[in-house]
């Protein structure tokens, strides 16, 4: 997908035209999918689930599987370079080490500690 | 010597200059939205219980219209393809479908603005009523015959102001209850029952702004910033699509570039929606 | 100065500009230039003047620590004056001005001053040069990125003169005391400096997509990743740390706004009371919230602070063994861990918090992890010594006496590392120690060095060795009596921040039995203060007399160093090289063996 971009002008030939006719299918596919996706999400709200890390569980996978095909199509993602990729995922570890190091920190207290009642009630 | 690597890609990494920015400046947008996403989450743990008066609840569920919600989710989405295919037209040298489907997606934004405004006037109409025997109901309020909603911002109303005004009686629709999940208890129809509270019952007042409760704190400080992107986005694309496409003419490769360029941007944006909408409007 | 003036009449590479190059006036020349080196001098001249700010500060506030309740003389009454009776009343400083001074001071310091000269001077000046690039990848955000910088330094000043004074919760501005702290007004110091850091934050960010773009894709023929020069590795990895690292600082500093402003609770618990009353907002918030948040940034900033400077110190070292780094891989890839490793130990400020032993274990495990790979560089830099022809000019002298210094400093956060010191030292005097002897001698050091060093290169003009020398000797012996006596007073108990400089909870009416000596020292620091202060005076004259009046320099590569950015004509012209230049080999070639010199110029073909 990307080697488009390194082409010199904008009129090219005949093959690159029919990738991009396949690749618009592509997109009204995974828009089509998108918006069955969205509909499953609200969906399962009215699912009465066993517990709510279930519903949490479901409702991120959903949303994951809508957001893998935006970034992996619409972003072109699944076709970009190694670098794009190794920034990516140096974000990604620093955003989940924010949030389950900080989620951790406010829930592993001390027995009988006084944060545990201020906090975690 | 020129600035090499501007629309052309750099052998080595495969990249030209514009995109290598964009993905740095959107792995900084993952942090700053991440972080909010902390914060919702840490704020929703330890929110104390009997917190907020449904059902002793700690954190309010079911005050968003889903439905709203579902439909703004499709219009993004809508949005995002419409802002690929417009890079598309481009590449397949075809100029008017690009700026029909620019426009569609600056439509779109705004569309989305419009309807995420209307859902912030409902919010500052909304309002939490604690009565002094404990009880707690919800619902809109009307006031001296007005009500009071995000346009009419000198409406607000609380405790002391009421008194101030030597208001006695307000009207209240309240809402219907909810469940733990947030689903409203009576599932026919609408009805919303109009009662009418003595001021001197109530002890506290209270929209459903920021100051209220934690929740709406996060959602209009989330849902803020997003908005603001939105809009950021929208006026870039804008841009694009009219007097910046002047450079369709003079280098058409690098205009197709900062079009993908824009384009990622606004696939980001609909990204953070797709995780926005479920964790605040329907978890 | 100088520099910018040769934009019209050395620059041979007008011909090969694409599009009508018009002669741009005043404003585009000087204020609203897209050359990285214009911005470079503007951010170097900016943040050398909030240095000085910052350390005035300081001053007032080492007078009152050493003679607390007394009048400042001059100063005193031109502060009653300027901000009112309520701040200085009869010329002497009131709890909420040393607090605001000290909040101020360390805000000023670490934002404005320090990280701007580190990043936005000597990165914005060099690194393009050093690899070979016409300029930063983005040359008008760049400009955007100094002017969002130069606001947010205005409004961070302007938060002096607003009512009830700067901001005063520490430059930690911890919740709930920001928002506390000044009720009666809504637009308090507080607000504006979460305003003036949003403005810095936006600049970070610009900049450092600017900077990691720029190595990334501007690198000239050549010009691999491993023959990059430690300095320009050391700006990559920082350019990560700041695009990374401080948006959730952002989030946070948009929650407490919304905390002051709109009465929202985001990190205001329930049931508090403020001076007898409760206060008015619905709580369920989380005090915690705001230090995590705060840290994620804080800790990688204080690798911001460090990785550029020791970037400049292996530059002049290297120039000034005349041999080559020992150990350069070693340090790329000791860099590159500090970098990923800085993000995962930022609790180790929280130990305090009431945090479970598990979580502590693990911070604690990561900051010991993490002290690893900056031995690694301390030695390979020491190590380097061994052998070389060492030079000693001010350049060199600073660089070299960084080491020490870094090393006491580095070494100092050990028992602060671990949990179990921590729990007395933390908050004590000898944080202060140990954090001042990495940013003060250890950072101030290496800017020096830098500025001794590539000043011939952007003027054209030589400073003053002896003036430096003196400037030297000083600098080094003061610094060393201002912040070794904080130890002590650390060890000895004393807690920082306290605006009576400890009489009332560490003095000798105090009835805890303190070591009368501990508040004595105070009276030394800060004479060896006002002798620092002194010390700087020579670097003054000799910075601006030498710009008119150096000595000029004979050649282009005065101090025979091998990197790109001695290659240019002097002072380098717009697009920098006249022709495109290529890296032939690593960039500490000196004393190769057979070699006719002592130094093979990287961009040299033969």
């Amino acid at each position: 997908m990307s080697q488009h971009s390194t082409s010199s002008s904008a009129s090219h030939g005949d093959d690159h035209d029919h990738d991009i006719a396949a690749h618009v299918r592509t997109y009204m596919i995974i828009f089509g999918a998108l918006l069955v996706g969205t509909i499953l999400t609200v969906a399962m709200y009215y699912v009465d689930f066993s517990s709510m890390a279930l519903t949490v569980a479901v409702a991120l996978f959903i949303a994951s599987i809508k957001a893998f095909l935006v970034a992996g199509y619409f972003m072109h993602l699944l076709s970009e370079k190694k670098l794009v990729y190794g920034v990516l995922v140096l974000s990604a570890i620093f955003f989940v080490a924010l949030m389950g190091l900080t989620l951790w920190g406010s829930n592993d207290l001390p027995k009988n500690s006084v944060t545990k009642t201020l906090y975690v009630p | 010597m020129e600035i090499p690597y501007t629309y052309k890609a750099r052998p080595d990494t495969g990249l030209y200059n514009a995109k290598v920015g964009i993905w740095l400046f959107l792995a900084s947008e993952i942090m700053l939205f991440g972080a909010l996403f902390s914060a919702y989450i840490l704020l929703r743990v330890s929110a104390p219980v009997g917190f907020w008066p449904d059902v002793a609840l700690a954190w309010p569920r079911g005050l968003l219209n889903i439905p709203i919600g579902t439909f703004n989710t499709a219009v993004l989405i809508t949005s995002s393809v419409t802002v690929v295919l417009a890079w598309a037209s481009l590449k397949m040298n075809n100029f008017a479908r690009f700026r029909v489907y620019m426009v569609i997606t600056v439509v779109c934004a705004f569309a989305f603005l419009g309807i995420k405004s209307f859902e912030y006037n409902d919010k500052f109409s909304h309002y939490v009523v604690r009565l002094k025997d404990g009880k707690a109901l919800t619902g809109h309020i009307e006031v001296n015959g007005k009500h009071p909603g995000f346009w009419n911002f000198q409406d607000q109303w609380d405790v002391a102001k009421l008194a101030d005004q030597k208001v006695d009686k307000i009207k209240v629709e309240v809402d219907p209850e909810r469940d733990i999940h947030g689903h409203a208890k009576k599932h026919a129809g609408h009805d919303h029952e109009v009662r009418e509270i003595a001021v001197s019952d109530i002890q506290f007042l209270g929209s459903y702004t920021p100051s209220t409760h934690p929740f709406f704190a996060v959602y209009f400080l989330i849902t803020a910033l997003h908005g603001l992107h939105v809009l950021g986005g929208a006026l870039v694309l804008g841009y694009f699509a009219f007097p910046g496409a002047k450079m369709w003419k003079s280098n058409p490769e690098q205009f197709i570039n900062r079009i993908e360029v824009g384009g990622l941007f606004w696939h980001f944006v609909d990204l953070v929606w797709i995780f926005l909408f479920p964790v605040v409007y329907l978890l | 100065m100088q520099s910018s003036a040769s934009h019209a009449h050395t620059s041979a590479t007008d011909s090969s500009h694409g599009h009508a190059h018009h002669e741009p006036g005043f404003f585009g020349k000087y204020i609203f230039s897209t050359d990285h080196k214009v911005i470079g001098i503007q951010y170097g001249v900016s943040s050398l003047l909030f240095l000085m700010f910052g350390f005035l500060l300081m001053l007032v506030m080492r007078f009152q620590l050493a003679n607390p309740g007394k009048a400042i003389p001059v100063v005193g009454a031109l502060l009653e004056k300027v901000l009112g009776e309520d701040m200085a009343k009869g010329g002497i400083m009131g709890g909420d001005l040393y607090n605001s001074f000290g909040a101020m001071h360390g805000t000023i310091m670490v934002f404005l001053a320090i990280v701007p000269v580190l990043f936005g001077a000597f990165g914005n000046y060099v690194t393009p040069l050093q690899i070979g690039a016409p300029d930063m990848a983005f040359p008008r955000l760049n400009m955007a990125s100094f002017h969002c910088y130069f606001l947010g330094g205005v409004v961070m000043f302007a938060s002096f003169f607003t009512p009830g004074g700067a901001a005063r919760s520490g430059w930690t501005s911890y919740s709930p005391l920001a928002s506390v702290t000044d009720l009666a007004n809504r637009f308090d110091g507080q607000t504006y400096w979460l305003m003036g850091m949003v403005l810095l934050i936006t600049s970070s960010l610009l900049g450092s997509v600017n900077f990691i773009a720029t190595i990334i894709q501007l690198r000239c023929r050549g010009m691999s990743w491993m023959r990059m020069p430690f300095f320009v590795w050391a700006q990559f990895v920082t350019g990560f740390l700041l695009l990374l690292a401080f948006p959730p600082l952002e989030a946070a500093g948009l929650m407490q706004l919304m905390d002051n402003l709109f009465g929202s609770s985001f990190f205001l618990p329930q049931g508090m009371v403020v001076n007898g009353t409760a206060l008015p907002v619905s709580g369920g918030g989380s005090p915690l919230l705001w230090q995590h948040l705060f840290w994620f940034l804080g800790h990688p900033e204080v690798y911001v602070l460090i990785l550029p400077a020791i970037g400049i110190v292996a530059e002049v070292i290297s120039n000034n063994i005349r041999k080559p780094l020992w150990g350069y891989k070693s340090m790329v890839y000791a860099a590159m861990s500090i970098g990923f490793l800085s993000f995962i130990v930022w609790a180790h400020h929280m130990y305090l918090t009431g945090m479970g032993t598990k979580v502590a274990t693990f911070f604690q495990t990561t900051t010991m992890m993490i002290s690893i790979p900056s031995v690694i560089i301390l030695t390979a830099l020491f190590i380097s010594l061994w052998g070389g022809s060492i030079r000693f000019n001010s350049a060199s002298l600073f660089a070299l006496s960084f080491l020490p210094m870094f090393g006491i400093g580095g070494l100092t956060g050990l028992p602060l590392g671990f949990n179990a010191s921590d729990i007395f030292l933390h908050d004590s005097y000898y944080v202060i120690g140990h954090f001042h002897y990495v940013v003060a001698p250890g950072t101030m050091f290496a800017v020096f060095a830098g500025i001794y060093y590539w000043f011939p290169k952007i003027t054209g003009r030589h400073m003053n060795e002896l003036l430096g020398k003196i400037h030297w000797a000083g600098s080094l012996f003061f610094m060393n009596c201002v912040f070794a006596p904080m130890f002590i007073q650390g060890f000895k108990g004393m807690s920082r921040r306290m605006s009576d400089g400890g009489t009332t909870y560490f003095g000798p009416d105090a009835g805890i039995g303190a070591d009368p000596g501990v508040l004595g020292l105070n009276k030394m620091i800060f004479m060896c203060a006002i002798g620092l202060g002194i010390a700087q005076i020579p670097f003054i004259i000799n910075f601006f007399s030498s710009i008119f009046a150096g000595k000029r320099t004979t050649s282009d590569n005065p101090w025979q160093a091998t990197t790109l950015e001695w290659a240019t004509p002097t002072p380098p012209p717009h697009g920098n090289f006249l022709q495109e230049p290529v890296a032939y080999r690593g960039p500490y070639e000196y004393s190769v063996p057979g070699a006719k010199t002592d130094f093979t110029p990287q961009g040299d073909k033969n």
